[in-house]
């Protein structure tokens, strides 16, 4: 390394670092602006002005009538429902689905590998999806959000090749000892593809967290709506809380800073956990794209 | 003669009978592998293979009592529904949205990671590099309909964005009401949510690079602005290509999800796509063989401008997807 640095250079860096350190700012300033104005009463939010750099005041009563919100209550359950039952599809097919891929000596690999490959570039589009999962009875239930997407190919894909990696000797182990396939990818592929296994889980969950257009096309009934269904519907299409008995001179007021504490609830545990995993989204990434 | 030709006949019958033998032992050998692989093989031809099938509906006057197969074709031989689209007063407006959102999105969205990789790569505190990546991907973390409600929320006429605005002294306005902001709002928060994270390919890309390289650039005396430019650069280009194939074959593309989440009928002058026209016309207005006609022509049009990306990028570097 260099020891000295020229004064181009140092005048170089600090720029940089300045450059670096607003865009840093501008990348979390919503979230801390909606952390402010859920805070903020209400009366004061209708006299303010400009930007908000801490809350006006302090008070709990946005968090308490999220909590009072029966919407938000069974889009969580149904969100949950979704993410842990989905979860069990997602992991249980894809794995089946690359444990065969990955096995050599099998006549009809071929067959199935380009069966497969080939839903990569064509699909049947909106209307022929909608009218299938119609057909097949699902309108109308959570599983139409369980069911259809129970394989993301490239999710497959990515698996496939970490199955790939393990050395043969591990499974011919198990077939020297009368284990066949069943034994092999239950006692031996997916206990050593632990961080896969991680991966899969995190892109599966992610996925199912944010959906919200499949709610939006299957599902009818409002108390079967995800969390982002709702959210959708409160924050976006702007269908206003149910407030009464709260002091009604600044209702649009607490409206906004009710909404806040939505956004903040339903967004912050995922801030909370993500650091902690990063690097298991940063390792499906990299072997991604290396496959890409 | 004769004789060479049924020879040749009987080789191909033999192999036939060879290939089924084979297989059959294959599939008692295999049994159990086959067997795990069934639940996959019915995903796959119910769930995607069925779908597609249903794609016969495009050239078909589709009636849901008839059922896909027994709806009669449409006229023009089967194609009056693409001469719809493409004679409606919509199908201009729709392309020139599609495009431009597209266009504007890679010429915007495309160099911005590349930037930022490069400019984190120039710090040299490492515990401020490592605060600013992760300030930079936690927009990623923050879904798509929380995103665009913040956005709603800011667009609004006494919102953040017009706060801001007013402390410079420019008129409130209401920028989700008004279509010449749409394409600036879509683009610009598609780069607040995706910058950081898709830095991280080319930051792998740019760690990769032997430091020696940059010692010896630095001590031919080469100042900073050389360095990217001759040594970073190049060795990142492989990465880049193929990531900028991959954005060009999408352009015909663009998601309906934030664009149904952000518009309404005030801005479909410059908001409405393909994609979100699909949507309405399909499952709003419940006109499925038009709609799936209009989605299919756009899918092959998308398909082509893969191909061509990869070929012309064949021609010009080394680098291919396929």
């Amino acid at each position: 390394m260099l020891n000295k640095r020229s004064k181009a250079e140092w005048f170089g860096d600090s720029i940089n670092v300045m450059i670096l350190g607003f865009l840093s700012l501008i990348m979390l300033y919503p979230m801390l602006y909606e952390l402010f104005m859920s805070f903020s009463v209400a009366s004061q939010v209708a006299k303010h002005r400009g930007v908000l750099l801490w809350p006006l005041g302090f008070t709990l009563t946005p968090y308490r009538l999220v909590f009072a919100e029966k919407t938000i209550i069974s889009g969580y359950r149904n969100t949950f429902f979704v993410l842990s039952i989905g979860l069990v599809f997602n992991i249980t097919f894809t794995s089946l689905g690359a444990y065969f891929l990955s096995r050599k000596n099998v006549m009809l690999f071929k067959p199935v590998m380009i069966m497969i490959l080939i839903t990569m570039y064509f699909s049947g589009g909106l209307v022929p999806t909608w009218l299938n999962v119609n057909n097949l009875g699902l309108y109308n239930t959570l599983w139409a959000l369980i069911i259809p997407g129970a394989i993301n190919t490239f999710n497959l894909i990515l698996l496939r090749s970490y199955f790939l990696s393990i050395p043969d000797s591990l499974l011919e182990s198990v077939f020297i000892d009368g284990g066949g396939h069943f034994t092999a990818l239950f006692k031996v592929v997916i206990p050593v593809s632990l961080p896969a296994m991680m991966v899969m889980i995190l892109y599966y969950g992610v996925g199912h967290w944010n959906s919200w257009f499949d709610a939006l096309i299957y599902l009818r009934t409002r108390d079967l709506w995800p969390l982002q269904m709702v959210l959708r519907d409160i924050l976006i299409q702007g269908t206003d809380l149910d407030i009464r008995g709260e002091e009604l001179i600044n209702y649009e007021q607490l409206q906004e800073t009710t909404k806040a504490a939505i956004v903040i609830i339903t967004t912050v545990p995922i801030l909370m956990i993500y650091p902690f995993l990063q690097k298991y989204f940063i390792a499906g990434l990299m072997v991604g794209s290396l496959k890409g | 003669m004769a004789q060479h030709l049924s020879t040749g006949y009987l080789t191909r019958q033999g192999k036939l009978q060879r290939f089924k033998s084979r297989l059959v032992t294959d599939m008692k050998h295999n049994y159990t592998l086959y067997l795990l692989v069934l639940p996959v093989i019915a995903y796959y031809i119910v769930f995607r293979y069925f779908p597609i099938g249903g794609i016969q509906i495009a050239f078909k006057d589709y009636k849901p009592a008839l059922g896909i197969f027994g709806s009669p074709w449409t006229i023009h031989y089967g194609f009056g529904h693409f001469i719809d689209f493409v004679t409606n007063p919509y199908f201009e407006r729709l392309l020139r949205n599609t495009v431009l959102i597209s266009f504007y999105s890679l010429l915007f969205g495309f160099p911005a990671p590349i930037v930022l990789a490069i400019m984190l790569s120039e710090l040299r505190g490492r515990k401020y590099k490592k605060v600013v990546q992760t300030l930079t991907y936690f927009p990623h973390f923050i879904s798509t309909v929380v995103v665009c409600g913040i956005i709603t929320q800011f667009a609004l006429s006494d919102g953040l964005f017009n706060q801001i605005g007013q402390l410079f002294g420019a008129q409130p306005v209401s920028f989700l009401q008004k279509p010449e902001y749409f394409r600036t709002i879509y683009v610009g928060s598609g780069i607040w949510q995706g910058v950081g994270w898709s830095s991280i390919i080319y930051l792998a890309a740019i760690a990769s690079v032997n430091s020696e390289v940059y010692e010896a650039a630095a001590l031919d005396g080469a100042g900073r602005m050389r360095r990217i430019i001759h040594v970073t650069l190049p060795h990142i280009e492989p990465t880049i290509v193929l990531m900028l194939i991959m954005s060009v074959g999408n352009i015909m593309n663009v998601g309906s999800e934030k664009v149904l989440l952000l518009y309404n009928p005030s801005i479909y002058e410059t908001a409405d796509v393909i994609s979100t026209y699909v949507y309405r016309r399909g499952l709003l207005e419940f006109n499925f063989s038009f709609s799936t006609a209009v989605n299919l022509m756009n899918s092959v049009i998308n398909f082509l401008m893969v191909l061509g990306a990869n070929a012309i990028s064949r021609k010009v570097s080394e680098t291919s997807l396929f």
